[in-house]
């Protein structure tokens, strides 16, 4: 198995260390940065497959970092680390963007399992990601749907982000519904793209609104 | 009223008055002496000065009175040099009240000093004026600290503000009516009008010429309220920093051999600062997602576990629900005790018909025929307290497979 050429952005340094030290040999860091403009520099040159991308920055966070380096190198994914855990900065992160949101209180085993799984293009949704998005796709539901193919989650997709609320990984939830874990992998991909695509209004309103931890 | 003000001042000894009489430096006219003796006597300042005024009536009694106290009594010592303001509205008022007390006086003595009848009423009416508008800045501030405190918005500030003009309309229309009475009594109506023009044309004059100075003027002092707003807020986020976060800091230091005791500290901080940090905007406990926060904070705190809710929806917590929230601090306390792991997975989703909790861990789990009895209770105490209202639990366990109990209740009436 080869390692994964991974690139960190965080601007804090104690932090960027503490990653280092948890991941070691599981991937191979490539580059660091402790800023936008470094981060875009870093990634470009670097080309990783997964950017580990802190949220909060200065500068525009992590959200300016996806803006610049997406339409350029499209190939790069992106895993987002936060404290935030606000609904506001997670939805925004991944309709950035991002393919999936971890905590930065994640243990370095999950994590490196959670930069393998968003190399392998799947998305990575911690308990509290499954949360927001069942939140924000069940409020008003008599608000009119647009696009039924992007703006309403099947109920499949629904039982699998409540296992993942629940604190179930992939292959509980698997054996829970009596699905691989390739097809878990399937639905949690299919929500990451309504939540990046739809233009259902409460996704972002919801997500302004609900300005709490 | 009187003594339940002294009650609760007597509870909070950071506001309790000063038991010595001092002159005030804080909010003071001339000499603080009203201010300070009202401060003393938990009167309200202007209750002391209408008083003073009221003195003076007779023979000028107050005055002197005034003048005693301010020989005798000391100044308050005062730390910070900004505090030695005098208070604008209080000057003010105290100015109208004074007009105000001299009509009064004019009135009773009938004195011959400004002729008898002409003066008379325009001073009443003018006075009466200035202080309705002099009163009214106090009010206002009044107003505004009752409003922070109620929380109550909008409503509230329509109303009081629809009060305020109504004031100051009420305190213009009668200081016109006061010069107006003068103006007409005394035959010089003719002579005002151009004695009026004349002045607004220098005023307009005076107020082109100085008007680049009188805009900075107004820019600096927004500017300065603005800095000193900033400074305010600093003051305060280093002191929440510095009880909160530093002495936390501290005690992780003094837990060092302790790892369990240190992320519990580490864990409630964190909790007590996102709760500083986000959520100032008044959720109430009365809900089911604050009152599910509550609990997993409270067996955070109590067990040295981490608890990562995650709540969908959210609803008005009633005698149902609050059963589901007192099941659910059963089962979590029960998975912080009895399963051996460090964090305790809550999910709960509230639908329209109906309310789910899922309390699960990854603990050592058991063997449900072969528990002893007293988990057996516990159990028991979770169901049947479902049970009663209405709902249902389960338990899903297997050993080291981990434990979870669903809670299912129904929100409509059976």
């Amino acid at each position: 198995m080869t390692r994964i050429r991974v690139f960190l952005v965080d601007d804090h340094s104690m932090f960027r260390a503490g990653v280092r030290t948890e991941l070691g040999d599981a991937v191979d860091l490539v580059g660091e940065a402790g800023s936008v403009a470094d981060a875009v520099d870093g990634i470009r040159r670097t080309t990783p497959e997964v950017v580990l991308l802190d949220v909060h920055m200065p500068d525009g966070g992590g959200r300016a970092v996806l803006e610049r380096v997406r339409p350029a190198q499209p190939d790069v994914r992106f895993l987002a680390l936060s404290v935030s855990d606000a609904a506001e900065d997670v939805i925004g992160v991944i309709r950035a963007g991002a393919r999936g949101y971890v905590t930065k209180t994640i243990s370095g085993a999950d994590l490196a399992a959670a930069i393998r799984r968003v190399a392998d293009g799947d998305a990575v949704f911690s308990p509290r990601l499954a949360g927001f998005v069942l939140d924000a796709f069940t409020q008003h539901p008599q608000q009119p749907v647009s696009d039924p193919e992007l703006d309403l989650l099947t109920q499949r997709e629904r039982e699998v982000l409540r296992l993942l609320a629940r604190g179930y990984a992939y292959k509980e939830i698997g054996s829970q519904l009596f699905i691989s874990v390739k097809t878990v992998e399937t639905h949690v991909s299919s929500v990451l793209r309504k939540l990046q695509l739809s233009n259902r209004y409460e996704v972002s309103r919801w997500a302004t609104d609900r300005r709490i931890v | 009223m009187t003594i339940d003000r002294e009650r609760k001042e007597a509870t909070i000894p950071e506001t309790a008055v000063p038991a010595r009489l001092y002159r005030s430096a804080d909010g003071r006219l001339l000499a603080g002496v009203a201010h300070g003796l009202a401060q003393h006597l938990r009167l309200r300042p202007a209750a002391v000065r209408a008083m003073f005024v009221f003195l003076s009536i007779f023979g000028g009694f107050g005055v002197m009175l005034y003048v005693a106290y301010w020989a005798v009594v000391p100044m308050e010592p005062v730390l910070d040099p900004r505090r030695r303001r005098r208070s604008a509205a209080d000057r003010g008022s105290a100015v109208a009240l004074a007009v105000l007390a001299l009509g009064v006086i004019l009135l009773l003595r009938g004195t011959p000093l400004l002729g008898q009848s002409p003066l008379l009423l325009p001073t009443l009416l003018g006075g009466a004026g200035l202080a309705v508008m002099w009163r009214q800045a106090d009010e206002a501030q009044r107003g505004r600290w009752l409003q922070l405190s109620t929380q109550l918005g909008g409503v509230v500030e329509s109303r009081s503000r629809r009060a305020v003009l109504l004031r100051v309309g009420g305190g213009i229309a009668l200081v016109v009516a006061g010069i107006a009475t003068f103006l007409t009594l005394s035959n010089r109506w003719a002579a005002a009008r151009d004695g009026v023009v004349a002045i607004l044309v220098v005023l307009a004059g005076v107020a082109m010429i100085t008007g680049p100075w009188w805009w900075r003027l107004l820019a600096d002092l927004s500017a300065e309220r603005r800095e000193r707003i900033r400074s305010q807020e600093r003051a305060e986020l280093a002191a929440h920093l510095h009880d909160s976060v530093l002495q936390t800091l501290a005690l992780i230091q003094r837990h060092v051999e302790s790892p369990r005791e240190v992320a519990r500290l580490a864990r409630g901080q964190e909790r007590e600062l996102r709760a500083w940090l986000y959520r100032s905007d008044g959720r109430r406990e009365s809900r089911f997602a604050a009152a599910l926060e509550g609990v997993s904070a409270d067996v955070e705190d109590a067990y040295a576990v981490q608890v990562e809710t995650v709540v969908v929806g959210d609803a008005e917590v009633d005698d149902r629900l609050g059963a589901v929230v007192q099941a659910t601090r059963e089962a979590l306390v029960n998975a912080a005790r009895h399963a051996e792991v460090s964090t305790v997975s809550l999910y709960a989703e509230v639908e329209p018909d109906r309310v789910s909790v899922f309390v699960r861990d990854r603990g050592v789990g058991f063997d449900r025929d072969a528990v002893p009895d007293d988990r057996h209770g516990v159990q028991g105490s979770i169901m049947g307290r479902m049970e009663r209202h209405g709902g249902a639990a389960t338990v899903h366990s297997a050993p080291g497979a981990g434990t979870e109990v669903e809670l299912t209740m129904d929100r409509s009436k059976p």
